[in-house]
């Protein structure tokens, strides 16, 4: 599978961490499929606008954690472990709260506050 | 095989009085891509020249996988210079046919390849064809071979941005494995996602030579905002 995503890298930080959290970004989307086959490191570097080394370590990262395997003959592929997606999806949610939180404590909310404040919102919304 | 694709030792360049490069220690490994970066009159093309065995040092050496420059070098060297040096009367075919005859590495199939997906006719002659299209021809000549070390001179300076991101694709795309790709630029902003490695060089000395991550990871800033900093005016 050839992937056909939309790669946007940021100038503040390594660029193997991000390539990591965009695939993940992807899996969680469901722009690629639990199961699916990536493409080869080099041709994903090449869409990627990266080295194709960098891409290699964020993949090799990736596997480590088991959300990619590869297959020795055949090539990579995401996993198809549902708890292992819904645990990184749960990772990445709290990493969201965690950067919605403080921002809101910039402006001076407390999480109690913040959380009256989403309860509302929903029943506001549903009037 | 040498571990090391490229080593300068103590590598001096003097034209007269001006000291072009002074006393560089360099070492490039194999299976990376490496940005030469420094500003106008720094040293990268009198660096990449005396790689190529066109300049001969003042003192010190540079060694491509510990020989000196020379007949042997050059079969697996493949350089990109910063001017134009084709015949302009030739046409693209010929271009292909004439580097097939030269180099025992070349693949004429892949430049095939590269001349049809850019839309450029190989019947062509040389002369007639854009600054941009010229540009690209060269690039392409320069990695259809099977090199161990592409030494390439601004491939970047003088094409717009899509022609840009072309060339860095067909690089990524085009060497070999254990082959190593120096690419002299300013132009850091376009090119520091595809390298491995910078090498920044200032009035003919080696400022700094680190992993492009490991630096993006210390800084907390692009290769581009460091470059800035180092070589304020």
């Amino acid at each position: 599978m050839f992937l056909k995503m939309a790669w946007s890298f940021s100038d503040d930080r390594p660029i193997y961490s991000q390539i990591i959290e965009q695939i993940k970004q992807f899996i969680v989307s469901g722009e690629i499929k639990p199961g699916d086959k990536l493409a080869s490191v080099r041709d994903m570097a090449s869409e990627a606008g990266v080295n194709p080394n960098t891409m290699q370590r964020a993949l090799s990262e990736l596997e480590r954690t088991g959300l990619i395997y590869s297959q020795r003959t055949s090539g990579r592929y995401i996993t198809q472990k549902e708890e292992l997606i819904q645990d990184m999806k749960n990772e990445l949610a709290n990493e969201k709260i965690n950067m919605f939180l403080q921002s809101m404590q910039q402006i001076g909310y407390s999480k109690e506050q913040v959380a009256d404040l989403i309860k509302n919102y929903k029943e506001a919304e549903n009037k | 095989m040498s571990e090391l694709v490229l080593e300068c030792k103590g590598l001096t360049k003097k034209f007269g009085r001006k000291t072009a490069l002074d006393n560089i220690d360099l070492k490039l490994g194999r299976g990376k891509i490496i940005g030469l970066l420094g500003p106008n009159g720094s040293g990268k093309t009198t660096l990449i020249k005396t790689a190529n065995g066109l300049l001969a040092p003042t003192g010190g050496k540079v060694l491509i996988n510990d020989k000196i420059p020379g007949r042997e070098t050059k079969k697996i060297v493949s350089y990109l210079p910063d001017q134009t040096y084709l015949p302009q009367w030739m046409k693209i075919d010929g271009l292909i046919e004439m580097f097939s005859d030269f180099y025992a590495d070349f693949q004429p199939q892949t430049a095939y390849e590269m001349i049809k997906s850019l839309n450029i006719n190989p019947s062509e002659v040389l002369k007639t064809l854009s600054k941009g299209t010229k540009e690209k021809v060269q690039l392409i000549l320069v990695m259809s071979r099977r090199a161990q070390l592409y030494l390439l001179d601004e491939p970047i300076g003088g094409v717009d941005p899509a022609t840009r991101d072309y060339i860095l694709d067909s690089i990524i795309k085009n060497y070999s494995e254990n082959a190593t790709v120096l690419i002299s630029t300013h132009l850091i902003n376009d090119i520091e996602k595809i390298l491995d490695e910078v090498v920044f060089i200032k009035n003919g000395s080696i400022m700094l030579h680190n992993s492009v991550d490991d630096l993006r990871e210390s800084e907390g800033k692009s290769v581009d905002a460091i470059f800035r900093e180092v070589f304020k005016c």
